[in-house]
C-alpha cells in the first residue's frame, strides 16, 4: 500500500516536473526558433548575475521565462469591475487544469518493476509492478477528451465575466472553435480505435511496437498517416495557436476572451497554452509515434524484422524508454512551433469552413476506409 | 433608370490557384520545408562556430557597411580657430521632437561677429530618434551627422549624455562645405576684435569687402536691398 503510494508520488511528481519544465522551456524555444527561422538571433538580453560578481550568465537567453515568470508575479492585478466576480475569478483555473489533468493518462514508460531497478529495496517492494502511467484506466483516450473539452468552460467563463466586448467576441469564437475541431480531434481517432480494439493508450503503445508488411514498425502514423495529419491539424486549432488563433487575434480582438486578465492570472491562460502543446506532442506521440518505445523494442528489449534479439536489462530499459518519450514530445513541441512560425492566420469564416466542409468530410472518409479495412481484414484472417 | 451589374475588375496578374495549391496540404507542407530548411541551416551555422542571423548585436558588435550618409552620431563643425561654429540660436533644441538637446548659451564679448557661443551643448542619445531635423533646422551648419554610430559613455540610460567636447572632436581632412584644415586661416587677428579697440570692425559678411571682379558681378548684399532679375 504505501509502495503504491511511494510510486505514484514519484509518478506525479515526475508528470508535474515535466509538465511545468516543458511549459518554462517551450517559450523560450518559441522565441528562439522563430529566431533562427528568420535570420534572426532571438532574446539575448536576460542574465543572471552571480552574486557578489560581474560575472553575467546569458545562456542563449535561456532566462527570458524565468524573467517573464517573475514579471507576472509582480505586475499589478488589475481587476476589471465586474459582475460576475467570482467567476472572473476562476475562469483562468478553469482552463489551466484540465491541460495538466490529461496527461494523468498518458504513459510515459513501459513496466515499472521497483524491485529490480533499486536493488536496496527490493524486500520491501517484492514482486510488484507498476506501468509508468499515473492512471492507468481502460477508458484512457475518453479521459483525455473528456478532460480536454472542459477547457472551453475556462475561455468562456473568462470572456463572459470580463464585461467586455472583445472578451465576449473572443469567447464566441473560442467556443464555436473548440467545439468544432474536437469533433474532427475525435473522429480522426476513431480509425486507430477501429485498428487497436481499445482505448487504453497503454495497450495502443504495446501494440505499436509489432510490425507491419514485414518491416515498418506498427506505428499510428504508419498506419494511418491521414489521420496523424487531420489530428495534429486539429489539435493545434484546438490550442488557439497560429494559423487557428482566432480567439485571440491581437489586430482585431486585442487578446481575445484574455483582454481583461493581468498579472499571473494573464499568465496562467499563457502557460496553459504552452503546456497544451506539450500535451498534445505528448497525445500524438502515444497514438501516432509509438509511444515510449523505439522502433521495435518492447519491454525486454529489441526484436528486429530479421529475427535478432536485443535484450536489456531492465533498468536500461526504463531509461531509454523515459528519455526516448521525452524527445520524441520534445520534438514533436518544436514541429509545432515551425507551424506556428510559417503559416498565416486564417480568416474567422475560413477557420470554421475548413473544419466543417474540409475536415469533417476528411475525418468521415478516413474513418469509412478504415472501417472498410479492418472488416475485410478480419474476413480474410477469419 | 437601370444599374450596371458591379463586375469586379480582372487584372492581369490575379493571382489563379491551380488544382495542385487548391488541395491546399501540399503546399503547406511545401511552406515547411522552406522554413525547416532555413532553420536547419542557420542552426548547422551556429553549430559550427558561424553566425546564423542577419542581424547584429549592437553594442557589442558593429557593422562596417553603414550607408555613407547614415545619419549616426552628431559632431559639431568647427571654425578654423577650434570654436564651434554654433550660434546657440536654440533651433535644432526647438525642432527636436525628442526634445534631447540642451544648449546653454553664454556671451563672448571678445568675439565681435559671434558674441553667442553655446557654453553647454549636450545630446542625450537615450532618446534621440535620429531623425536629422536638427541638422536641417540649423542656419549655421553647426550641427551635422556622420555615419558612425556614437560612441557611449555608458549603457545606462541616465548617462546616455555627450557633452560639447566629444562633438567637437570631428576633424574632417576633406569636406565640402568648407576647407578642412584651412589653407589659411585669415580671420586670426582680424575675427577676433576686441569690443574696445579703435582698428576697423570686423566686417559681419566676410564676402562684403571682397574687390569686384568685373561690371557684371553684383557684390551681395542685403536681401531687403537686392532687386529681383
Amino acid at each position: 500500500m504505501i509502495q503504491d503510494l511511494v510510486v505514484y508520488a514519484v509518478y506525479i511528481g515526475f508528470a508535474i516536473g515535466m509538465l511545468m519544465t516543458f511549459g518554462l522551456i517551450l517559450t523560450w524555444v518559441e522565441r528562439k526558433q522563430g529566431a533562427v527561422m528568420s535570420d534572426r538571433i532571438g532574446a539575448n538580453r536576460a542574465y543572471v548575475r552571480l552574486p557578489f560578481t560581474q560575472v553575467k550568465l546569458v545562456w542563449w537567453g535561456l532566462f527570458h521565462g524565468l524573467a517573464d515568470g517573475l514579471k507576472m508575479l509582480v505586475k499589478e492585478d488589475f481587476r476589471p469591475k465586474t459582475y460576475d466576480w467570482y467567476a472572473y475569478m476562476v475562469a483562468p483555473w478553469v482552463a489551466f487544469t484540465p491541460v495538466l489533468l490529461v496527461f494523468a493518462v498518458i504513459p510515459f514508460g513501459g513496466v515499472l518493476i521497483p524491485g529490480e531497478l533499486i536493488p536496496p529495496l527490493a524486500d520491501w517492494f517484492g514482486d510488484r509492478t507498476y506501468t509508468m502511467q499515473i492512471a492507468k484506466l481502460d477508458a484512457g483516450l475518453l479521459i483525455v477528451f473528456a478532460f480536454g473539452g472542459l477547457t472551453i468552460i475556462g475561455c468562456m467563463l473568462a470572456g463572459w465575466s470580463s464585461s467586455n466586448k472583445f472578451s465576449l467576441l473572443g469567447a464566441l469564437r473560442a467556443g464555436s472553435q473548440m467545439i468544432s475541431y474536437e469533433l474532427i480531434l475525435g473522429l480522426t481517432l476513431l480509425g486507430l480505435v477501429l485498428i487497436y480494439g481499445t482505448v487504453d493508450l497503454d495497450d495502443i503503445v504495446r501494440q505499436q511496437s509489432g510490425v507491419v508488411l514485414g518491416v515498418l514498425p506498427a506505428w499510428g502514423i504508419v498506419l494511418q498517416p491521414f489521420a496523424a495529419t487531420l489530428f495534429m491539424a486539429a489539435a493545434i486549432a484546438e490550442n488557439k495557436r497560429i494559423p487557428f488563433d482566432l480567439p485571440e487575434a491581437e489586430s482585431e480582438l486585442v487578446a481575445g476572451y484574455f483582454t481583461e486578465y493581468s498579472a499571473m492570472k494573464m499568465g496562467l491562460f499563457m502557460f496553459a497554452e504552452f503546456i497544451e502543446i506539450a500535451i498534445i506532442a505528448a497525445l500524438f506521440t502515444t497514438l501516432f509515434l509509438g509511444g515510449y518505445n523505439l522502433p521495435y523494442m518492447h519491454d525486454g528489449g529489441f526484436s528486429f524484422p530479421g529475427g535478432r534479439e536485443i535484450h536489456m536489462n531492465h533498468g536500461a530499459v526504463v531509461a531509454t524508454q523515459v528519455l526516448v518519450f521525452l524527445a520524441k514530445v520534445f520534438v514533436m513541441c518544436s514541429f509545432q512551433i515551425l507551424v506556428r512560425w510559417s503559416l498565416p492566420r486564417f480568416r474567422y469564416d475560413q477557420v470554421l469552413r475548413f473544419a466543417w466542409k474540409f475536415m469533417f468530410p476528411l475525418a468521415l472518409a478516413n474513418l469509412t476506409v478504415t472501417a472498410v479495412a479492418v472488416w475485410l481484414l478480419r474476413t480474410v484472417n477469419a | 433608370m437601370t444599374h450596371k451589374r458591379y463586375r469586379r475588375k480582372a487584372y492581369w496578374n490575379r493571382p489563379t490557384m491551380g488544382w495542385w495549391e487548391r488541395l491546399y496540404l501540399p503546399e503547406i507542407l511545401r511552406g515547411l520545408g522552406i522554413t525547416s530548411r532555413v532553420f536547419l541551416r542557420n542552426m548547422g551555422k551556429w553549430m559550427t562556430g558561424r553566425k546564423g542571423a542577419l542581424t547584429t548585436y549592437y553594442p557589442e558588435e558593429r557593422r562596417r557597411d553603414y550607408a555613407r550618409h547614415n545619419r549616426g552620431k552628431h559632431v559639431l563643425t568647427q571654425r578654423p580657430d577650434g570654436s564651434p561654429q554654433c550660434i546657440a540660436c536654440n533651433m535644432c533644441a526647438t525642432v527636436c521632437p525628442a526634445k534631447v538637446i540642451e544648449i546653454e548659451a553664454a556671451f563672448d564679448p571678445d568675439d565681435f561677429a559671434h558674441p553667442k557661443y553655446p557654453a553647454r551643448f549636450e545630446i542625450d542619445y537615450s532618446r534621440c530618434v535620429f531623425c536629422g531635423l536638427c541638422v536641417e533646422a540649423c542656419p549655421e551648419d553647426a550641427i551635422r551627422m556622420v555615419a558612425e554610430v556614437p560612441n557611449l559613455p555608458s549603457g545606462r540610460r541616465l548617462q546616455m549624455w555627450i557633452g560639447k567636447e566629444e562633438l567637437l572632436t570631428w576633424n574632417p581632412q576633406r569636406d565640402v562645405a568648407k576647407p578642412y584644415p584651412p589653407k589659411n586661416p585669415p580671420l586670426q587677428g582680424e575675427g577676433r576684435v576686441g569690443m574696445g579697440s579703435a582698428s576697423r570692425p570686423a566686417l559681419a559678411h566676410p564676402a562684403a569687402d571682397l574687390p569686384l571682379e568685373g561690371a557684371g558681378v553684383r557684390p551681395p548684399t542685403s536681401a531687403s536691398t537686392r532687386v529681383p532679375q
